[in-house]
């Protein structure tokens, strides 16, 4: 290795990806894969993968349910979890901790839980145009069964959330705010802790997406004083098919259950049934046991590694990506210029990003290209779809400059 | 595979200045073509006497695949009947889809060759429905029932 590429080896954070690269299997097993698509679902680390496995084999039996010593212990590590996840979110109790299928479920959950209550005709709802589809299509059902109001704060020129227009959008009927906290297209950071003041001088609750935020940004719930607060599991290096709801315990518990079954109920007797508090109010049913567990491990596995070195090394690669990408003639990121964490879409001329996909492809640099989920903010940046590259703990300069050469690889492709 | 067989000179033309490409003032049909996946959008407008194809045009915004086969189409269905557009597609989809083969009367053979130079994009299995985006538009412009019809995809 030449003293210049041992100089570009060096990381600027206190860890280095390459080192954690080998905690993630699917880089041995894919060898050269660039892999710039973590926004979509991040890779696992061995001590997930295995970490399910030996549950299974070691303490495995369903929760809550028997007194035999085997059930407790899969229930004392499934509460276990429970806590992990409070003190991840910096949550005040383990009963403001939800486990749900993923964010997804998690704002259903709020709209047809509080939203069905507190909720009536006239009342106004607040999103963004930011959103991904998961936080606005809950809230259109809402619209069509209650007949509320679906105001839509608007983005500024540079694609950014524009906060004087967010408070404009604010009334004496708007109720809530559900916004994200971190935009999955243009990896733009909402000033959510502004959003949640302003909302609440405006006596509106926040519910915020944190789906792209909690993999890459210290997240402290009570700091943020939100009042709820979504995230997936997949996205930050745990299993699919769980994700976690964060409420405040005063809210959760004016909340009714929104799906019947076990494990939720206090007494049934055919003529009436009570409920359990919460969260147990909200967990129907036996829950992705073991993807809780992979969450827990997961977690801690961020942990191990540092969530500031995270947040700063996401943050040094994304900058970094943006000023290659601004360096390369006919090539424009979307929405520079503003503070952008893990994730960077752009745009070649005359080249459409389905086409830039399968190039990259072939070039083994896996990115996402389309709408992203988020169709209605694409219409309002003019742009059909978009490619994106978007990092992970294991991502470094070396990836970004693989893409780099797969951008002038399609380049040479279109330009002939 | 080579990324040569699949965006051929040819292709990278039509993606670039596609042909027929302006919406109809008056079609007799037209239907609206949309890939979920990635948002491509395509109207195929269509000009019918009785059987046969007096004109047709597409306007839209895809990838280079999709415009150069909405372009080639239009290149090649104009003046066509219906059945000769029922051939073609049919071994163009067997084609790109890898099914079984569907013959070609020799007098259209020329056009079935020059829709063969999208059939790179077989080896691109996420691609392929971008190759046949226009051509399911224009079924649905034709059997759509009403004026306008939506397109189903793969």
């Amino acid at each position: 290795m030449t003293a210049l590429a041992q100089l570009r080896e060096v990381p600027r954070t206190a860890f280095d990806p390459r080192e954690i690269r080998r905690e993630f299997p699917i880089f041995a097993n894919n060898l050269g894969l660039v892999f710039l698509d973590s926004g979509a679902s991040a890779q696992k680390p061995r001590a997930v993968i295995d970490g399910i496995a030996e549950y299974y084999r070691t303490d495995y039996a369903n929760i809550h349910r028997g007194v035999y010593a085997l059930s407790a212990r899969s229930t004392d590590r499934f509460e276990a979890a429970r806590e992990t996840v409070r003190r991840f979110l910096n949550a005040r109790d383990v009963s403001e901790i939800v486990f749900v299928r993923g964010a997804t479920e998690g704002i259903n959950l709020v709209a047809q839980s509080w939203g069905a209550t507190f909720l009536g005709p006239g009342d106004e709802l607040v999103i963004s145009e930011l959103e991904h589809h998961a936080n606005i299509v809950p809230w259109q059902f809402l619209r069509e069964r209650l007949g509320i109001k679906l105001v839509i704060a608007p983005i500024d020129a540079a694609g950014s959330l524009d906060l004087a227009a967010f408070e404009q959008c604010l009334t004496p009927r708007t109720k809530l705010v559900a916004i994200t906290h971190l935009a999955n297209v243009t990896g733009h950071v909402v000033p959510v802790q502004e959003v949640v003041r302003i909302a609440h001088a405006h006596g509106a609750k926040v519910l915020l997406d944190g789906c792209q935020a909690v993999p890459r940004l210290i997240v402290d719930v009570r700091a943020l004083d939100c009042d709820f607060y979504v995230f997936s599991g997949h996205k930050c290096y745990g299993p699919t098919g769980v994700g976690v709801l964060y409420g405040k315990r005063e809210i959760l518990n004016t909340m009714p259950p929104w799906q019947g079954g076990g494990d939720m109920i206090r007494t049934v007797s055919f003529a009436e049934t009570t409920f359990q508090d919460p969260p147990y109010r909200f967990e129907a049913g036996t829950p992705d046991i073991s993807g809780v567990i992979g969450l827990d491990m997961a977690l801690s596995f961020m942990d191990s590694i540092g969530r500031d070195s995270i947040q700063a090394h996401e943050e040094a690669l994304t900058r970094y990506a943006v000023a290659q990408l601004a360096a390369m003639p006919g090539v424009k990121p979307v929405g520079a210029g503003h503070r952008q964490l893990g994730a960077v879409s752009f745009e070649v001329e005359g080249i459409h990003p389905h086409d830039l996909a399968t190039i990259f492809d072939q070039h083994n640099v896996a990115i996402r290209a389309g709408h992203h989920c988020a169709q209605p903010l694409m219409e309002r940046l003019g742009l059909p779809a978009t490619a994106r590259a978007s990092f992970g703990i294991y991502s470094d300069e070396a990836d970004v400059d693989a893409l780099i050469r797969a951008v002038r690889a399609a380049q040479k492709i279109f330009g002939d | 595979m080579d990324l040569r067989e699949l965006y051929q000179d040819i292709i990278l033309d039509h993606g670039r200045h596609p042909r027929n490409f302006h919406a109809m003032a008056e079609p007799s049909h037209f239907a609206h073509g949309h890939n979920p996946l990635c948002g491509d959008k395509v109207t195929v407008y269509l000009q019918l006497a009785g059987e046969r194809i007096e004109d047709v045009s597409f306007e839209g915004r895809g990838c280079a695949i999709s415009t150069a086969s909405a372009s080639l189409m239009t290149e090649i269905l104009k003046g066509k009947t219906l059945k000769d557009a029922e051939i073609l597609f049919g071994a163009f989809h067997a084609n790109v889809t890898g099914g079984a083969p569907v013959a070609v009367p020799p007098e259209l053979e020329d056009d079935s060759e020059r829709l063969d130079l999208l059939t790179g994009v077989k080896t691109f299995p996420a691609r392929v429905k971008c190759a046949t985006l226009a051509w399911h538009a224009f079924e649905a412009a034709v059997h759509g029932g009403g004026l306008e019809a939506a397109a189903k995809t793969e």
